[in-house]
């Protein structure tokens, strides 16, 4: 397949241009937008961005909560995958499943439900307050702290995962290769299996520094006084200085494009897992008390994990008005899940979120398989951009993503490619889909690379044409991929929360604005009902492709 | 090109930037005849099959099938059945759906079909298997079915790429001896690649000989041991090792040998396949066209430094008065490790010295 046929050169060259339309334009549009004055050019708003100290202050606390999650999460993450990996104990096999809970929270219904279990009227709160009898909370979940607990909790996720999958891409021989070499324990971490994990440590370090800069949901709940470039931007907007604004998205932009350039050098001689084969089987502890107490920490840390999702559960059960100063709720009622199916007010979120969620998931998927067509096997002209352009979203911001659309797609103009997109339905499909490309882009492409071509040449070597090959070969051995990429973008999509808010119209109202007007009227419990259908679909989802993950 | 050429291709030639991978190959098989495609890694034996099949376009040259060009004809219309060096079956496919796969591509009606998966899985020993999973059967199994599947359309030609290679040794030889005998009583033109000399000997009617992209010597296995064409021919075709030597033609047409370090053999017109070589040479001389004979007149002495079991007869490694190192066959207990003796060549006319400017490689 070394020629590349026309109709394949052509759709790759078409493919850029719509990602380069959609990705790198709107941000391109605020770029020029931060530099145009009422005559011309002008450095205005970078001369008061500069000038003021809360602008630096934003600036500094995104890039310092950024860097600390990162700390915290991997001090969290790492030994905790480690050690379920290495050492057997009772119960071991549902306790490392549960460990990884925290991912079905969306941030929104995460950050929700830290409110209900930690904030100061809180379950947690209550129960200190019973326990003293003092009148005044014992803590307000507020601040730098309440960020970090936030995501430490939610993020940590990511460093177990990645290091989870890269312990078991270590084959055994290569632990006994260290031993028979005299390696102590320590050193072999050290020299062997640290080297090993460095591309797992980079990825997670990355995703979890991109996604704590983007992080909207804590520091708009709990920020409190505390700043950070993202409620920066959109309180920016919501005061009109829409100058100021581009060179607050601009300044995130950078930030996040330094963290991925650093990243991406640090890891770039990153060692490709050299073993194939069998991870060594996890080591029983042999002294019956250590494994009882370890077991037992396990699975307090376990309940611990839980406790969030079982609050937004209990909370969701709450009758509107019921609950005042009580330690733990009087009442109890399905009256809130009854009113998400039976009022339409209440039902329609949901709908609009799951059709909404379902088209950019849709073309998401399509694009991506276009794309890992042209990249992986035609090595169109066209192959390194259109790789480059599915990746940018990932380390764009969601604020600036969507701050960049609703500039672009607010101005009608059609010779500069801009139409009026916003305030239509189109806009939020779209700006799901774009930005959660990289999501079944990624999983793709790696999908295709993972494919042998013999396969596709096979098919073709017994009659088939390209479509049949498709239809019958590609798809189905790609079906993993395709299901992973599909599910990770559609949950994204379906609890997106931060491109929402700057672009949502009253009639594409999805669930995670909903789920904010309920909790502003006070109606905890219907949130907490929303936030428990976001939390019961990410989990069947991820339960879906879990259980798919080991097929090709 | 004689007319009775089914397959041919002519001059192709494929370059990977700056490498030629394939050179100007040029070969022909008549209707039903086997070639293999032999030759070390990176000699170009993939690539050439890989144009053949229509999964590479070459940059210059041509593939026809009974004169007609189908170098233009992608891969799915060219009607080349192929089986994979992984064999690439569809894991999520049956046995039966994968050597349906090609009969549906080109459109066979249903019944059809069913009928013809079974006589394919007959042919290959494995009736009755239609259902099974990929994952279930055994390496051998899988490599019938890949065969069956790449037959079962009823291709115009065979393409195998190093077919045998994923089995075991054991193994394999059966499956070399089962593949045999599918082909020749199916009498289709084949093309196989492979890298083991066995293989290709017992399954070409034909071998060619590739090195570095090039065609180094296409014949029968006996043209290839008998008469190699170049150096690298006769070493890579059985066992040969290379001694510099003086070559003077008496008036008779018998032939000296002058040995570095001494020693001077005379050949008779049948030991030598030299051509008309005068003066400096390189003699490749086959373990089995020297002998060890201590005291002879004319003979190179040497001292013994090396000893191999090999069956019938043992080789003996000797280097020679200036270094160089020759191998001599000759019954176990001939001489112990550490023994000067002399070299001869073998009484018998076996044929085995070949000889070549000093400079051909």
């Amino acid at each position: 397949m070394n020629r590349h046929s026309p109709g394949a050169v052509l759709l790759g060259v078409l493919l850029a241009l719509l990602l380069t339309w959609l990705v790198v334009y709107p941000i391109g549009i605020v770029a020029a937008d931060a530099v145009r004055g009422v005559d011309g050019f002008t450095l205005e708003g970078f001369r008061a961005f500069l000038a003021r100290r809360n602008e630096w202050q934003a600036l500094w606390g995104s890039v310092w909560i950024s860097l600390a999650t990162v700390v915290l999460s991997a001090g969290i993450g790492v030994p905790l995958a480690v050690f379920f990996t290495r050492y057997d104990f009772p119960g071991r096999r549902v306790l490392a499943q549960l460990v990884a809970l925290p991912a079905v929270l969306p941030p929104l219904v995460g950050v929700l439900s830290f409110l209900f279990l930690w904030g100061e009227t809180g379950f947690a709160a209550r129960l200190v307050q019973r326990l003293t009898g003092s009148p005044d909370p014992p803590w307000r979940l507020q601040g730098a702290g309440a960020i970090l607990f936030v995501h430490a909790y939610s993020m940590y996720v990511y460093f177990y995962l990645f290091v989870r999958a890269g312990l078991r891409g270590i084959d055994a021989s290569a632990y006994e290769a260290a031993e028979s070499l005299g390696a102590t324990r320590w050193r072999t971490f050290s020299r062997v299996v640290l080297p090993l994990l460095r591309p797992a440590l980079a990825g997670a370090a990355l995703l979890v520094f991109l996604s704590s800069l983007a992080s909207f949901s804590a520091p708009y709940l709990f920020g409190g006084g505390f700043r950070v470039m993202t409620t920066q931007i959109v309180s920016t907007r919501l005061n009109g200085d829409d100058r100021l604004a581009m060179v607050e998205t601009l300044a995130l932009t950078a930030i996040a494009l330094v963290g991925l350039v650093l990243v991406r050098w640090v890891d770039a001689d990153g060692i490709i897992g050299g073993s194939k084969g069998a991870p060594p089987a996890a080591r029983p502890i042999a002294s019956r008390r250590a494994r009882t107490v370890l077991a037992s920490i396990a699975w307090l840390l376990a309940g611990f994990l839980l406790l969030p999702h079982a609050t937004l559960l209990l909370v969701s059960l709450v009758p509107l008005g019921t609950w005042t100063n009580e330690a733990l709720p009087p009442a109890y009622t399905l009256g809130n899940y009854v009113t998400l199916v039976s009022d339409p007010v209440r039902s329609r979120p949901l709908f609009t979120s799951l059709w909404m969620a379902i088209v950019a998931t849709a073309g998401a998927v399509a694009i991506a398989l276009a794309i890992g067509a042209l990249v992986v096997r035609r090595r169109v002209p066209t192959a390194r951009l259109l790789e480059w352009l599915v990746a940018l979203p990932w380390a764009v911001p969601g604020t600036v993503f969507a701050i960049a659309l609703a500039t672009a797609f607010s101005v009608h103009a059609p010779a500069l490619l801009r139409f009026i997109l916003v305030g239509t339905p189109v806009i939020l499909p779209l700006a799901y889909l774009v930005r959660n490309l990289p999501l079944s882009g990624r999983a793709m492409l790696a999908g295709y690379r993972r494919l042998d071509p013999a396969y596709e040449e096979a098919s073709a070597s017994l009659g088939a044409g390209g479509a049949r090959t498709m239809r019958r070969v590609v798809i189905p051995l790609l079906r993993s991929s395709l299901v992973a990429g599909a599910t990770l973008a559609f949950v994204a999509g379906f609890g997106d929360f931060v491109t929402s808010v700057l672009l949502y119209t009253y009639d594409t109202r999805p669930i995670s604005l909903e789920i904010m007007g309920s909790l502003r009227s006070s109606d905890v419990g219907v949130a907490a009902a929303y936030g428990v259908v976001l939390m019961c679909v990410s989990a069947a989802v991820f339960l879906a492709t879990a259980e798919r993950e080991p097929g090709g | 090109m004689a007319p009775d050429t089914f397959l041919a291709l002519d001059q192709l030639t494929r370059r990977f930037g700056e490498h030629l991978a394939v050179d100007a190959l040029s070969l022909t098989l008549a209707r039903g005849e086997v070639l293999a495609l032999l030759g070390p890694s990176g000699s170009g034996k993939t690539t050439a099959l890989r144009l053949l099949a229509g999964f590479e376009r070459p940059d210059a040259g041509r593939v026809l099938v009974e004169h007609v060009d189908v170098t233009a004809l992608p891969a799915a219309r060219r009607r080349f059945g192929m089986v994979f060096q992984h064999y690439a079956l569809f894991p999520h496919l049956d046995v039966g759906q994968n050597v349906a796969f090609g009969l549906e591509a080109i459109g066979a009606p249903a019944g059809d079909i069913r009928r013809r998966v079974s006589e394919a899985l007959e042919q290959v020993d494995l009736a009755g298997l239609e259902r099974r999973r990929i994952g279930e059967l055994s390496g051998g199994q899988q490599q019938r079915v890949a065969l069956a599947r790449a037959l079962a359309p009823e291709p115009r030609v065979l393409l195998l790429d190093e077919p045998l290679s994923n089995l075991d040794p054991t193994l394999r030889e059966r499956t070399r001896r089962e593949l045999r005998e599918v082909i020749r009583r199916i009498g289709i033109t084949t093309v196989l690649v492979t890298h083991e000399q066995d293989e290709a000997f017992e399954l070409g009617d034909r071998v060619a000989l590739l090195r570095a992209g090039r065609l180094e010597q296409v014949g029968t296995p006996a043209d290839l041991y008998g008469r190699p064409a170049t150096p690298f021919v006769a070493t890579f075709i059985g066992r040969a090792s290379p001694v510099p030597v003086m070559v003077e033609r008496g008036v008779t047409g018998v032939l000296r040998l002058r040995l570095p370090g001494g020693g001077l053999w005379t050949l008779t017109p049948e030991q030598e396949t030299g051509r008309e070589i005068e003066g400096p040479a390189t003699l490749y001389a086959r373990p089995e066209a020297l002998r060890l004979g201590t005291g002879t007149d004319g003979a190179a002495p040497g001292i013994i430094t090396s000893l191999r079991f090999a069956g019938a007869s043992s080789l003996f490694g000797v280097r020679l008065a200036l270094g160089h190192e020759v191998e001599v066959a000759a019954p176990l207990g001939s001489a112990q490790v550490g023994e000067s003796v002399g070299i001869l060549p073998s009484r018998r006319g076996l044929g085995g010295m070949h000889l070549f400017a000093p400079e051909a490689r």
